[in-house]
């Protein structure tokens, strides 16, 4: 059974239909990267596995680890497994990151029927963690992405995902605003955790991080549909020839 | 005036019984009652045609025939207040429908040479402690509330602290009303006298035990804070959604004294606090620190008036408030810079979240600036809980219902942070939790401990 099944997936905002029939499949052990034009989609397509509510889905099927994905809401899908990584990190004054993560941690154990963590067991967990991403100790009770720089808010990105272990982890843009020894550090982060249970999701505009999270497999999203699909190499090849070719190749194939 | 002279008829009915029976008391003392009464003659209670009345209607409390709580009720037990005390508190005195209860207070001597008694004992025993203090600073020809507190007044707390005493534990001011048959009122009027280089924590707390007809309390508490002395008082409103509370702390500060007021106004139908300090020491500093949690028909009325009337004082307003249902909240944050008070820094935030469509905030910034070197700055949020942080929440797997809990409470600890570390703080944080519906099960400060 693979870990991801995403069938003909159609979705829209505002009226406007974004996804035109995604269908893309997962297994795990895999990392996957989704590469395309900006307005292709790559995003929403990364929303809509999260199930934030302002997108409709009009058409298809999504399944993660066999259950429908499509009936869950975003806390059930993140207690089933799945990690999204967001692109713009959101702050949260008031909430320090320690308790945040641990109130996290002990909703999906609570999910899974598993005993909840108090702080005594909780911090020296979290502190590993951080220490292999470079995490200032300071961090720890400071609120949720205040006063992060760029780099810092995607580095706690991957701690949470670190520390919340999931299934299918979806990195939406990981690399935007990092620096070359951000993205190191991140890169890093990810790379430890793969694994054979795990999937990953790689969503990305430049192929620079690609040079660090080598994936498996490389799709192209252009107008909302994948165009096209292929080994590590493809990232290279759209580096070199831009997407502009993709994208007439793929609108002189199809019917106006 | 829009008070009738049959509700005038019956207040002058009570304080006629009240003369009566305090015509043994000091002539001062029965002067400043008669001060008050005439007052509140003249002006009935506020309409909403009063400036600092204008987002609150008293009409309903206008109309109530309200009457003093005469002798022979029944106190509660001992077992009944053990749930409201403090623990770790210094002291506690208890009053029940503005009167000591000597059962339910703390016995013996407070420590460090402390004196927390009656304010009733006090003018009995040492009227001469309370006479250079009690009625000098509150000022009853703005508030009539003031004005009829005076008129009625007869107990309330006494606190003086000696000349550089540090209590370090709070003291809990535990006013209880009982139900009641009838409509009545409760005066409590509190006198708190810091001297130089002091320290104290001072806890007004106002609960309800049982239905009855409607309360109004109406307190007024005089804090002087001596020169270089460090106070922090914090005003807990959680009475049942029956009662009428208002209360005006009225404070003067000395030469660099340090004075932190913290409110929060979490029950009551109608609720209107009054902060009004007097920078009259150079170098002094108040912080004004208040939270507001509204729902169903709750009207919460939070006024304050800074006055700096001495150079290099430094001043800071910040409200957080969170109203739901068709709860209304109001601040109007008055701040008057008088003309020698240079270098003034007064610094005011109200921040607000609504959390229905019915739900109102009317926020007032009122600035009159009579120096020419301030620096004075003021600013209002109104908002709801923010969507991409409820949905990052969610997506860590946190239910919505607790996302939402977090989020309030997130907000609500912005007032929570500016009280100091210790045993009140701990207490509002606990109270600020059931208040919210939200079960933290460890307190933010033991995440920092290990």
């Amino acid at each position: 059974m693979s870990l991801l099944e995403i069938k003909n997936l159609h979705a829209r905002v505002d009226g406007n239909e974004i996804l035109k029939g995604v269908t893309l499949t997962l297994n795990a052990g895999e990392v996957h990267s989704i590469m395309g034009p900006n307005g292709s989609g790559k995003s929403t397509l990364a929303q809509v596995l999260a199930r934030r509510e302002t997108y409709e889905i009009t058409c298809g099927t999504v399944l993660f680890n066999g259950k429908d994905l499509l009936a869950m809401k975003a806390e059930e899908a993140a207690c089933e497994g799945l990690f999204l990584a967001f692109q713009y990190p959101v702050e949260i004054p008031g909430i320090s990151n320690a308790y945040f993560l641990r109130s996290a941690v002990n909703a999906i154990r609570k999910y899974r029927g598993e005993d909840e963590m108090d702080a005594m067991d909780f911090l020296p967990k979290l502190r590993e963690k951080m220490k292999l991403l470079d995490m200032d100790e300071k961090f720890v009770n400071r609120s949720v992405n205040e006063a992060f720089s760029g780099g810092e808010k995607k580095r706690n990105e991957i701690l949470q995902m670190a520390v919340l272990e999931p299934r299918l982890a979806v990195l939406d843009e990981t690399d935007s605003g990092l620096d070359i020894d951000a993205l190191k550090i991140v890169a890093r982060g990810v790379n430890q955790m793969r694994s054979p249970e795990r999937a990953i999701l790689v969503v990305t505009h430049y192929q620079r991080l690609l040079n660090y999270i080598v994936p498996d497999f490389v799709h192209v999203l252009v107008d909302g549909r994948i165009v096209r699909s292929g080994g590590p190499e493809l990232a290279l090849q759209l580096e070199e020839q831009g997407y502009a070719a993709v994208e007439t190749a793929w609108r002189g194939a199809s019917p106006a | 005036m829009a008070t009738t002279a049959q509700a005038l008829q019956n207040y002058a009915e009570h304080f006629s019984g009240l003369e009566k029976s305090a015509r043994n008391g000091p002539a001062w003392l029965r002067k400043l009652r008669q001060q008050g009464f005439a007052r509140f003659g003249e002006t009935g209670f506020p309409t909403v045609r009063d400036e600092d009345w204008r987002f609150t209607n008293l009409s309903t409390i206008a109309q109530t025939p309200f009457r003093l709580v005469r002798n022979g009720h029944d106190l509660p037990s001992r077992a009944q207040v053990s749930a409201y005390q403090i623990a770790e508190a210094a002291w506690e005195l208890v009053f029940v429908d503005g009167r000591w209860a000597a059962s339910l207070s703390s016995s013996g001597n407070p420590p460090g040479g402390v004196r927390v008694v009656s304010l009733a004992a006090e003018l009995a025993s040492h009227p001469g402690a309370v006479e250079p203090h009690l009625g000098r600073y509150l000022n009853i020809q703005r508030d009539p509330f003031s004005a009829l507190n005076t008129a009625f007044l007869e107990d309330g707390a006494y606190i003086h602290v000696p000349k550089g005493a540090v209590l370090e534990s709070p003291i809990h001011l535990l006013f209880i009303s009982t139900a009641q048959e009838a409509p009545v009122m409760n005066h409590p009027r509190n006198l708190i006298v810091a001297d130089e280089d002091s320290q104290v924590t001072v806890v007004e707390d106002y609960i309800s035990l049982g239905r009855g007809e409607p309360v109004l309390s109406n307190t007024a508490t005089e804090l002087i804070a001596g020169d270089h002395s460090v106070i922090s008082h914090y005003m807990i409103e959680r009475e049942n959604e029956q009662a009428f509370n208002v209360s005006t702390l009225r404070i003067q500060q000395g030469r660099t004294a340090d004075v932190a007021s913290h409110s929060v106004l979490a029950g009551g139908a109608l609720v209107r606090n009054n902060v009004h300090p007097v920078l009259a020491g150079e170098g002094s500093e108040c912080l004004i620190n208040g939270l507001f949690v509204g729902r169903h028909r709750q009207h919460l009325d939070n006024y304050m008036l800074v006055e700096h009337a001495s150079p290099h004082c430094s001043s800071r307003q910040f409200y957080n408030g969170i109203l739901d249902g068709h709860a209304h909240g109001v601040f109007h944050g008055r701040i008057i810079v008088h003309k020698d008070a240079q270098k003034t820094d007064a610094k005011q935030t109200n921040r607000n979240l609504l959390l229905s469509d019915t739900a109102q905030i009317d926020t007032k910034p009122q600035l009159e600036i009579y120096a020419d070197d301030v620096k004075c700055t003021h600013g209002a949020t109104i908002g709801q809980i923010e969507e991409n942080a409820l949905f990052y929440l969610r997506s860590r797997g946190i239910d919505e219902a607790s996302a939402r809990r977090l989020l309030l409470f997130a907000f609500a600890s912005e007032c929570l942070d500016r009280m100091r570390t210790g045993p009140a703080r701990s207490f509002v944080e606990k109270l600020i939790q059931h208040e919210l519906g939200y079960r933290g099960d460890a307190s933010r400060l033991q995440e920092l401990a290990s």
